[in-house]
Protein backbone atom coordinates (compact mmCIF):
# COMPACT_ATOMS: atom_id res chain seq x y z
CA UNK A 1 0.00 0.00 0.00
CA UNK A 2 1.33 3.42 -0.93
CA UNK A 3 1.91 5.95 1.87
CA UNK A 4 -1.15 7.96 2.81
CA UNK A 5 -2.35 10.28 5.56
CA UNK A 6 -5.05 8.88 7.83
CA UNK A 7 -7.67 11.34 9.09
CA UNK A 8 -10.51 10.75 11.51
CA UNK A 9 -13.14 13.50 11.51
CA UNK A 10 -15.79 13.61 14.27
CA UNK A 11 -18.44 15.49 12.29
CA UNK A 12 -19.70 15.60 8.72
CA UNK A 13 -18.57 19.20 8.39
CA UNK A 14 -15.06 18.27 9.47
CA UNK A 15 -15.02 15.37 6.99
CA UNK A 16 -16.03 17.66 4.13
CA UNK A 17 -13.42 20.27 5.07
CA UNK A 18 -10.70 17.59 5.16
CA UNK A 19 -11.76 16.33 1.74
CA UNK A 20 -11.70 19.82 0.28
CA UNK A 21 -8.25 20.54 1.72
CA UNK A 22 -6.64 17.30 0.54
CA UNK A 23 -4.94 16.84 -2.79
CA UNK A 24 -6.61 13.55 -3.66
CA UNK A 25 -8.62 12.11 -0.77
CA UNK A 26 -10.74 8.98 -0.43
CA UNK A 27 -13.43 8.46 2.17
CA UNK A 28 -12.93 5.26 4.15
CA UNK A 29 -15.99 3.45 5.52
CA UNK A 30 -15.62 -0.18 6.62
CA UNK A 31 -12.57 -0.54 4.40
CA UNK A 32 -13.35 -4.11 3.37
CA UNK A 33 -13.18 -3.29 -0.31
CA UNK A 34 -11.06 -0.16 -0.35
CA UNK A 35 -8.22 -1.38 1.87
CA UNK A 36 -7.65 -4.62 -0.10
CA UNK A 37 -7.66 -2.51 -3.30
CA UNK A 38 -5.08 -0.16 -1.77
CA UNK A 39 -2.89 -3.14 -0.82
CA UNK A 40 -2.86 -4.04 -4.50
CA UNK A 41 -1.83 -0.46 -5.26
CA UNK A 42 -4.87 0.04 -7.46
CA UNK A 43 -5.21 3.56 -6.05
CA UNK A 44 -3.06 5.98 -4.09
CA UNK A 45 -5.17 8.51 -2.20
CA UNK A 46 -3.16 11.27 -0.51
CA UNK A 47 -5.55 11.11 2.45
CA UNK A 48 -7.89 8.47 3.85
CA UNK A 49 -10.77 10.17 5.61
CA UNK A 50 -12.30 7.60 7.97
CA UNK A 51 -16.05 8.14 8.41
CA UNK A 52 -16.15 5.67 11.32
CA UNK A 53 -16.17 8.21 14.15
CA UNK A 54 -19.16 10.29 12.99
CA UNK A 55 -22.07 9.15 15.18
CA UNK A 56 -24.88 10.53 12.98
CA UNK A 57 -23.91 8.15 10.14
CA UNK A 58 -24.87 5.07 12.18
CA UNK A 59 -28.07 3.56 13.41
CA UNK A 60 -31.38 2.05 12.34
CA UNK A 61 -34.85 3.50 12.88
CA UNK A 62 -38.34 3.43 11.42
CA UNK A 63 -39.68 6.75 10.11
CA UNK A 64 -43.22 6.69 8.77
CA UNK A 65 -43.40 3.74 6.37
CA UNK A 66 -39.63 3.47 5.87
CA UNK A 67 -36.72 1.74 7.55
CA UNK A 68 -33.90 4.28 7.68
CA UNK A 69 -30.36 2.95 7.98
CA UNK A 70 -27.27 5.10 8.57
CA UNK A 71 -24.63 4.70 5.87
CA UNK A 72 -21.93 3.59 8.32
CA UNK A 73 -24.09 0.86 9.88
CA UNK A 74 -22.22 -2.43 9.59
CA UNK A 75 -23.75 -5.53 7.96
CA UNK A 76 -23.93 -7.42 11.28
CA UNK A 77 -26.05 -4.65 12.84
CA UNK A 78 -28.51 -4.72 9.93
CA UNK A 79 -28.64 -8.53 10.00
CA UNK A 80 -29.32 -8.63 13.76
CA UNK A 81 -31.60 -5.58 13.95
CA UNK A 82 -35.06 -6.46 15.38
CA UNK A 83 -36.52 -3.51 13.38
CA UNK A 84 -35.13 -4.69 10.03
CA UNK A 85 -36.03 -8.30 10.78
CA UNK A 86 -39.58 -7.30 11.61
CA UNK A 87 -40.23 -4.93 8.70
CA UNK A 88 -37.98 -6.16 5.84
CA UNK A 89 -36.69 -9.62 6.82
CA UNK A 90 -35.23 -10.18 3.34
CA UNK A 91 -32.98 -7.14 3.82
CA UNK A 92 -31.78 -8.41 7.20
CA UNK A 93 -31.14 -11.78 5.55
CA UNK A 94 -29.27 -10.14 2.67
CA UNK A 95 -27.00 -8.29 5.12
CA UNK A 96 -26.41 -11.52 7.04
CA UNK A 97 -25.34 -13.31 3.85
CA UNK A 98 -22.52 -10.92 2.93
CA UNK A 99 -18.94 -12.20 3.24
CA UNK A 100 -18.31 -13.86 6.58
CA UNK A 101 -19.02 -12.87 10.20
CA UNK A 102 -15.74 -10.94 10.60
CA UNK A 103 -16.36 -9.02 7.36
CA UNK A 104 -19.91 -8.27 8.53
CA UNK A 105 -18.50 -6.76 11.72
CA UNK A 106 -16.65 -4.10 9.68
CA UNK A 107 -18.24 -3.76 6.24
CA UNK A 108 -20.84 -1.00 5.92
CA UNK A 109 -23.99 -0.52 3.87
CA UNK A 110 -22.90 2.91 2.62
CA UNK A 111 -19.51 1.61 1.58
CA UNK A 112 -20.99 -1.28 -0.36
CA UNK A 113 -23.60 0.88 -2.07
CA UNK A 114 -21.10 3.63 -2.97
CA UNK A 115 -18.67 1.12 -4.39
CA UNK A 116 -21.41 -0.53 -6.52
CA UNK A 117 -19.45 -3.72 -7.15
CA UNK A 118 -21.40 -5.66 -9.80
CA UNK A 119 -21.48 -8.73 -7.54
CA UNK A 120 -22.31 -6.94 -4.27
CA UNK A 121 -25.59 -7.79 -2.52
CA UNK A 122 -26.74 -4.40 -1.23
CA UNK A 123 -27.27 -2.67 -4.60
CA UNK A 124 -29.98 -5.23 -5.45
CA UNK A 125 -31.70 -4.61 -2.11
CA UNK A 126 -31.56 -0.84 -2.56
CA UNK A 127 -32.85 -1.00 -6.14
CA UNK A 128 -35.29 -3.86 -5.48
CA UNK A 129 -36.94 -1.97 -2.63
CA UNK A 130 -36.99 1.35 -4.48
CA UNK A 131 -34.97 2.98 -1.71
CA UNK A 132 -33.82 6.58 -1.54
CA UNK A 133 -30.11 7.25 -1.06
CA UNK A 134 -29.54 10.37 1.04
CA UNK A 135 -26.27 12.29 0.92
CA UNK A 136 -25.03 15.42 2.66
CA UNK A 137 -26.34 17.35 -0.37
CA UNK A 138 -29.45 15.67 -1.80
CA UNK A 139 -31.81 12.74 -2.05
CA UNK A 140 -31.28 10.29 -4.93
CA UNK A 141 -33.74 7.60 -6.00
CA UNK A 142 -32.17 4.15 -6.33
CA UNK A 143 -33.25 4.13 -9.99
CA UNK A 144 -30.97 7.14 -10.59
CA UNK A 145 -28.16 6.18 -8.22
CA UNK A 146 -26.51 3.13 -9.81
CA UNK A 147 -25.13 4.25 -13.15
CA UNK A 148 -22.61 1.59 -14.31
CA UNK A 149 -20.05 -0.93 -13.01
CA UNK A 150 -18.50 0.63 -9.89
CA UNK A 151 -20.17 3.91 -10.86
CA UNK A 152 -22.87 5.84 -9.03
CA UNK A 153 -24.43 9.30 -9.12
CA UNK A 154 -22.38 10.22 -6.03
CA UNK A 155 -20.02 13.09 -6.82
CA UNK A 156 -16.46 13.47 -5.47
CA UNK A 157 -16.64 14.74 -1.90
CA UNK A 158 -20.32 13.82 -1.52
CA UNK A 159 -21.03 11.66 1.52
CA UNK A 160 -23.81 9.08 1.83
CA UNK A 161 -25.54 9.70 5.14
CA UNK A 162 -28.41 7.21 5.14
CA UNK A 163 -30.65 5.05 2.99
CA UNK A 164 -34.44 5.07 3.34
CA UNK A 165 -36.10 1.75 2.50
CA UNK A 166 -39.88 1.88 1.98
CA UNK A 167 -41.42 -1.05 3.85
CA UNK A 168 -42.88 -3.47 1.26
CA UNK A 169 -45.74 -5.90 1.79
CA UNK A 170 -43.21 -8.63 1.22
CA UNK A 171 -39.73 -9.14 -0.22
CA UNK A 172 -37.38 -12.01 -1.00
CA UNK A 173 -33.79 -12.45 -2.12
CA UNK A 174 -32.20 -15.46 -3.80
CA UNK A 175 -28.60 -15.73 -4.89
CA UNK A 176 -26.31 -18.31 -6.43
CA UNK A 177 -22.80 -17.81 -5.08
CA UNK A 178 -19.37 -18.67 -6.42
CA UNK A 179 -18.05 -21.51 -4.25
CA UNK A 180 -14.63 -19.80 -4.11
CA UNK A 181 -15.31 -16.10 -3.65
CA UNK A 182 -18.86 -16.44 -2.28
CA UNK A 183 -19.84 -13.42 -4.37
CA UNK A 184 -23.09 -13.75 -6.29
CA UNK A 185 -22.98 -15.10 -9.83
CA UNK A 186 -26.62 -14.04 -9.93
CA UNK A 187 -28.72 -12.55 -7.15
CA UNK A 188 -32.33 -11.45 -7.51
CA UNK A 189 -34.19 -9.23 -5.05
CA UNK A 190 -38.00 -9.18 -5.42
CA UNK A 191 -40.37 -6.89 -3.53
CA UNK A 192 -44.13 -6.42 -3.71
CA UNK A 193 -46.00 -3.41 -2.36
CA UNK A 194 -49.69 -3.40 -3.21
CA UNK A 195 -49.79 -4.19 -6.91
CA UNK A 196 -46.30 -2.85 -7.59
CA UNK A 197 -43.49 -5.36 -8.02
CA UNK A 198 -39.78 -4.60 -8.28
CA UNK A 199 -37.15 -7.13 -9.37
CA UNK A 200 -33.49 -6.13 -9.12
CA UNK A 201 -30.61 -8.30 -10.32
CA UNK A 202 -27.03 -8.25 -9.09
CA UNK A 203 -23.94 -10.29 -10.00
CA UNK A 204 -25.05 -10.89 -13.57
CA UNK A 205 -25.52 -7.73 -15.61
CA UNK A 206 -22.68 -6.33 -17.71
CA UNK A 207 -23.64 -2.85 -16.52
CA UNK A 208 -24.02 -3.79 -12.86
CA UNK A 209 -27.27 -3.99 -10.91
CA UNK A 210 -30.43 -3.62 -13.04
CA UNK A 211 -34.21 -4.03 -12.90
CA UNK A 212 -35.75 -6.95 -14.77
CA UNK A 213 -38.79 -5.01 -15.97
CA UNK A 214 -40.36 -7.93 -17.90
CA UNK A 215 -40.29 -9.98 -14.71
CA UNK A 216 -41.88 -7.07 -12.83
CA UNK A 217 -44.75 -6.80 -15.30
CA UNK A 218 -45.41 -10.54 -15.28
CA UNK A 219 -45.37 -10.72 -11.48
CA UNK A 220 -47.49 -7.57 -11.10
CA UNK A 221 -50.18 -9.27 -13.19
CA UNK A 222 -49.89 -12.60 -11.35
CA UNK A 223 -47.59 -12.92 -8.35
CA UNK A 224 -46.78 -16.59 -8.73
CA UNK A 225 -43.73 -18.49 -9.97
CA UNK A 226 -45.77 -19.68 -12.96
CA UNK A 227 -46.07 -16.09 -14.16
CA UNK A 228 -42.34 -16.13 -14.99
CA UNK A 229 -42.75 -19.08 -17.39
CA UNK A 230 -42.46 -16.95 -20.53
CA UNK A 231 -39.89 -14.47 -19.18
CA UNK A 232 -36.34 -14.45 -20.47
CA UNK A 233 -33.18 -12.40 -20.00
CA UNK A 234 -31.09 -11.31 -22.96
CA UNK A 235 -27.60 -12.87 -22.64
CA UNK A 236 -26.31 -9.86 -24.56
CA UNK A 237 -26.65 -7.83 -21.35
CA UNK A 238 -24.95 -10.41 -19.10
CA UNK A 239 -21.38 -10.66 -17.84
CA UNK A 240 -19.23 -13.56 -18.93
CA UNK A 241 -16.27 -14.68 -16.80
CA UNK A 242 -14.75 -17.75 -15.15
CA UNK A 243 -17.91 -18.14 -13.07
CA UNK A 244 -20.25 -18.47 -16.00
CA UNK A 245 -21.04 -17.54 -19.58
CA UNK A 246 -23.63 -14.84 -20.39
CA UNK A 247 -26.12 -17.57 -21.41
CA UNK A 248 -25.58 -19.43 -18.13
CA UNK A 249 -26.12 -16.23 -16.15
CA UNK A 250 -29.25 -15.32 -18.13
CA UNK A 251 -30.77 -18.66 -17.15
CA UNK A 252 -29.54 -18.35 -13.56
CA UNK A 253 -31.29 -14.97 -13.18
CA UNK A 254 -34.58 -16.61 -14.09
CA UNK A 255 -33.97 -19.50 -11.68
CA UNK A 256 -33.06 -17.13 -8.84
CA UNK A 257 -36.12 -14.98 -9.55
CA UNK A 258 -38.30 -18.10 -9.22
CA UNK A 259 -36.62 -19.10 -5.98
CA UNK A 260 -37.01 -15.61 -4.53
CA UNK A 261 -40.74 -15.63 -5.37
CA UNK A 262 -41.10 -19.11 -3.87
CA UNK A 263 -39.46 -18.00 -0.63
CA UNK A 264 -40.72 -14.48 -0.01
CA UNK A 265 -39.98 -13.05 3.42
CA UNK A 266 -36.57 -14.69 3.54
CA UNK A 267 -33.36 -15.24 1.63
CA UNK A 268 -32.30 -18.26 -0.34
CA UNK A 269 -28.58 -18.90 -0.78
CA UNK A 270 -27.72 -21.51 -3.43
CA UNK A 271 -24.23 -22.97 -3.69
CA UNK B 1 3.58 8.84 11.25
CA UNK B 2 0.81 8.69 13.83
CA UNK B 3 0.94 7.72 17.47
CA UNK B 4 -1.58 4.92 17.89
CA UNK B 5 -2.72 3.98 21.39
CA UNK B 6 -4.98 1.12 22.35
CA UNK B 7 -5.55 -1.47 25.06
CA UNK B 8 -4.19 -4.86 24.02
CA UNK B 9 -4.87 -7.87 26.24
CA UNK B 10 -5.63 -5.54 29.13
CA UNK B 11 -2.48 -3.41 28.80
CA UNK B 12 -2.39 0.14 27.52
CA UNK B 13 0.08 0.44 24.63
CA UNK B 14 1.18 3.28 22.41
CA UNK B 15 3.46 3.19 19.35
CA UNK B 16 4.33 5.58 16.57
CA UNK B 17 3.63 3.91 13.22
CA UNK B 18 3.08 4.81 9.57
CA UNK B 19 -0.52 5.66 8.66
CA UNK B 20 -0.70 2.75 6.20
CA UNK B 21 0.24 0.05 8.74
CA UNK B 22 -2.44 -2.57 9.40
CA UNK B 23 -3.46 -3.74 12.85
CA UNK B 24 -2.03 -7.25 12.26
CA UNK B 25 1.42 -5.77 11.64
CA UNK B 26 1.08 -3.35 14.55
CA UNK B 27 0.42 -6.33 16.82
CA UNK B 28 3.15 -8.51 15.34
CA UNK B 29 5.93 -6.05 14.61
CA UNK B 30 5.39 -3.06 16.90
CA UNK B 31 4.20 -5.10 19.92
CA UNK B 32 5.89 -8.45 19.20
CA UNK B 33 2.60 -10.36 19.57
CA UNK B 34 3.31 -12.87 16.82
CA UNK B 35 0.43 -15.19 17.74
CA UNK B 36 -1.74 -13.26 15.30
CA UNK B 37 -0.83 -14.70 11.90
CA UNK B 38 -1.05 -13.18 8.45
CA UNK B 39 -2.03 -15.87 5.95
CA UNK B 40 -3.53 -14.47 2.76
CA UNK B 41 -3.40 -10.73 3.56
CA UNK B 42 -6.53 -10.42 1.36
CA UNK B 43 -9.36 -10.67 3.95
CA UNK B 44 -10.13 -14.29 3.15
CA UNK B 45 -8.30 -16.81 5.34
CA UNK B 46 -9.06 -15.51 8.83
CA UNK B 47 -5.63 -16.35 10.33
CA UNK B 48 -5.40 -12.74 11.55
CA UNK B 49 -8.72 -12.64 13.45
CA UNK B 50 -8.56 -10.72 16.74
CA UNK B 51 -11.28 -9.13 18.87
CA UNK B 52 -11.67 -5.38 18.61
CA UNK B 53 -14.15 -3.67 20.92
CA UNK B 54 -15.85 -6.98 21.54
CA UNK B 55 -16.27 -8.33 18.02
CA UNK B 56 -14.09 -10.41 15.74
CA UNK B 57 -12.25 -8.60 12.92
CA UNK B 58 -9.72 -9.54 10.28
CA UNK B 59 -6.79 -7.48 11.52
CA UNK B 60 -5.08 -7.52 8.11
CA UNK B 61 -7.94 -5.32 6.89
CA UNK B 62 -8.12 -2.80 9.72
CA UNK B 63 -5.58 0.01 9.81
CA UNK B 64 -3.75 0.33 13.12
CA UNK B 65 -4.90 3.96 13.15
CA UNK B 66 -8.54 2.82 12.93
CA UNK B 67 -7.99 0.93 16.19
CA UNK B 68 -6.98 4.11 18.03
CA UNK B 69 -8.56 3.94 21.49
CA UNK B 70 -9.89 0.41 20.89
CA UNK B 71 -9.80 -2.58 23.20
CA UNK B 72 -8.11 -5.47 21.42
CA UNK B 73 -7.74 -9.10 22.47
CA UNK B 74 -5.33 -11.43 20.69
CA UNK B 75 -4.68 -15.14 21.13
CA UNK B 76 -2.02 -14.21 23.73
CA UNK B 77 -4.74 -12.63 25.88
CA UNK B 78 -7.08 -15.62 26.17
CA UNK B 79 -5.37 -17.73 28.83
CA UNK B 80 -5.92 -16.43 32.37
CA UNK B 81 -3.66 -17.14 35.37
CA UNK B 82 -1.84 -19.93 33.56
CA UNK B 83 -5.11 -21.67 32.64
CA UNK B 84 -5.91 -22.14 28.96
CA UNK B 85 -9.19 -20.71 27.72
CA UNK B 86 -11.76 -23.55 27.39
CA UNK B 87 -11.54 -23.37 23.57
CA UNK B 88 -7.73 -23.55 23.64
CA UNK B 89 -8.04 -26.63 25.85
CA UNK B 90 -10.66 -28.34 23.65
CA UNK B 91 -8.54 -27.64 20.53
CA UNK B 92 -5.81 -29.62 22.31
CA UNK B 93 -8.15 -32.37 23.49
CA UNK B 94 -9.88 -32.79 20.10
CA UNK B 95 -6.65 -32.51 18.11
CA UNK B 96 -8.20 -29.62 16.18
CA UNK B 97 -4.98 -28.60 14.44
CA UNK B 98 -2.21 -30.05 12.37
CA UNK B 99 0.28 -27.41 11.20
CA UNK B 100 -1.26 -24.85 13.55
CA UNK B 101 -0.96 -21.81 11.30
CA UNK B 102 -4.71 -21.08 11.19
CA UNK B 103 -5.23 -21.98 14.86
CA UNK B 104 -4.99 -18.51 16.49
CA UNK B 105 -7.56 -17.12 14.05
CA UNK B 106 -9.76 -20.20 14.40
CA UNK B 107 -9.76 -19.91 18.18
CA UNK B 108 -10.43 -16.15 18.20
CA UNK B 109 -13.27 -16.68 15.70
CA UNK B 110 -14.63 -19.63 17.71
CA UNK B 111 -14.58 -17.64 20.97
CA UNK B 112 -16.46 -14.77 19.27
CA UNK B 113 -19.00 -17.26 17.93
CA UNK B 114 -19.56 -18.95 21.30
CA UNK B 115 -19.80 -15.60 23.10
CA UNK B 116 -22.14 -13.85 20.70
CA UNK B 117 -24.21 -16.28 18.61
CA UNK B 118 -27.80 -15.71 19.72
CA UNK B 119 -29.35 -19.09 18.77
CA UNK B 120 -28.56 -22.76 19.33
CA UNK B 121 -25.03 -23.70 18.28
CA UNK B 122 -24.94 -26.98 16.42
CA UNK B 123 -22.64 -28.50 13.84
CA UNK B 124 -24.32 -26.81 10.86
CA UNK B 125 -24.29 -23.40 12.49
CA UNK B 126 -20.64 -23.71 13.49
CA UNK B 127 -19.60 -24.79 10.00
CA UNK B 128 -21.55 -21.93 8.44
CA UNK B 129 -20.41 -19.26 10.88
CA UNK B 130 -16.76 -20.33 10.60
CA UNK B 131 -16.81 -19.71 6.82
CA UNK B 132 -14.38 -16.83 7.21
CA UNK B 133 -11.59 -19.06 8.52
CA UNK B 134 -9.73 -21.42 6.24
CA UNK B 135 -7.75 -24.48 7.33
CA UNK B 136 -5.75 -26.37 4.70
CA UNK B 137 -4.85 -29.36 6.92
CA UNK B 138 -7.61 -30.71 9.10
CA UNK B 139 -10.74 -30.88 6.96
CA UNK B 140 -12.42 -28.89 9.78
CA UNK B 141 -14.03 -31.87 11.50
CA UNK B 142 -12.08 -31.66 14.75
CA UNK B 143 -12.22 -27.85 14.75
CA UNK B 144 -16.02 -28.04 14.75
CA UNK B 145 -15.91 -30.67 17.50
CA UNK B 146 -13.61 -28.55 19.65
CA UNK B 147 -15.86 -25.49 19.29
CA UNK B 148 -18.98 -27.47 20.21
CA UNK B 149 -17.20 -29.06 23.16
CA UNK B 150 -16.08 -25.68 24.51
CA UNK B 151 -19.52 -24.23 23.84
CA UNK B 152 -21.11 -27.06 25.84
CA UNK B 153 -19.01 -25.91 28.82
CA UNK B 154 -19.37 -22.17 28.27
CA UNK B 155 -23.09 -21.99 27.34
CA UNK B 156 -24.60 -25.43 28.05
CA UNK B 157 -28.20 -24.24 27.62
CA UNK B 158 -27.85 -23.44 23.92
CA UNK B 159 -25.70 -26.10 22.28
CA UNK B 160 -26.91 -28.79 19.91
CA UNK B 161 -25.38 -32.22 19.44
CA UNK B 162 -21.65 -32.45 18.91
CA UNK B 163 -20.41 -33.94 15.66
CA UNK B 164 -19.31 -37.55 15.99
Amino acid sequence: MYPTTYRRPRTLAEAKAMFADAENASFLSGGHTLLPALKLRLASPSDLIDLGAIPELRGIKVEGRSVVIGAMTVHAEVADSPLVRQHIPALAGLAGSIGDRHVRHRGTMGGSVSNNDPAADYPSGVLGLGATVVTDKRRILADDFFTDLYQTAREPGEILTRIEFPIPDTAGYAKFVSPASRFSIAGVFVSRTGKAVRVAVTGAGSGGVFRATDFEKALAADFRVEALANCTIDPGNMMGDQNGTPEYRANLVLVMARRAVQNMGAITVCK
Amino acid sequence: MTTVSMTVNGEKVSREVEDNIFLAYYLREALGLTGTHVGCDTTQCGCCVVHMNGTSVKSCTVLAAQAEGATVTTIEGLAKDGQLHPLQRTFHECHALQCGFCTPGMIMAGVDLINTYPGILDENVVRHEMEGNLCRCTGYHNIVKAILKAAAEMRPASVGDAAE
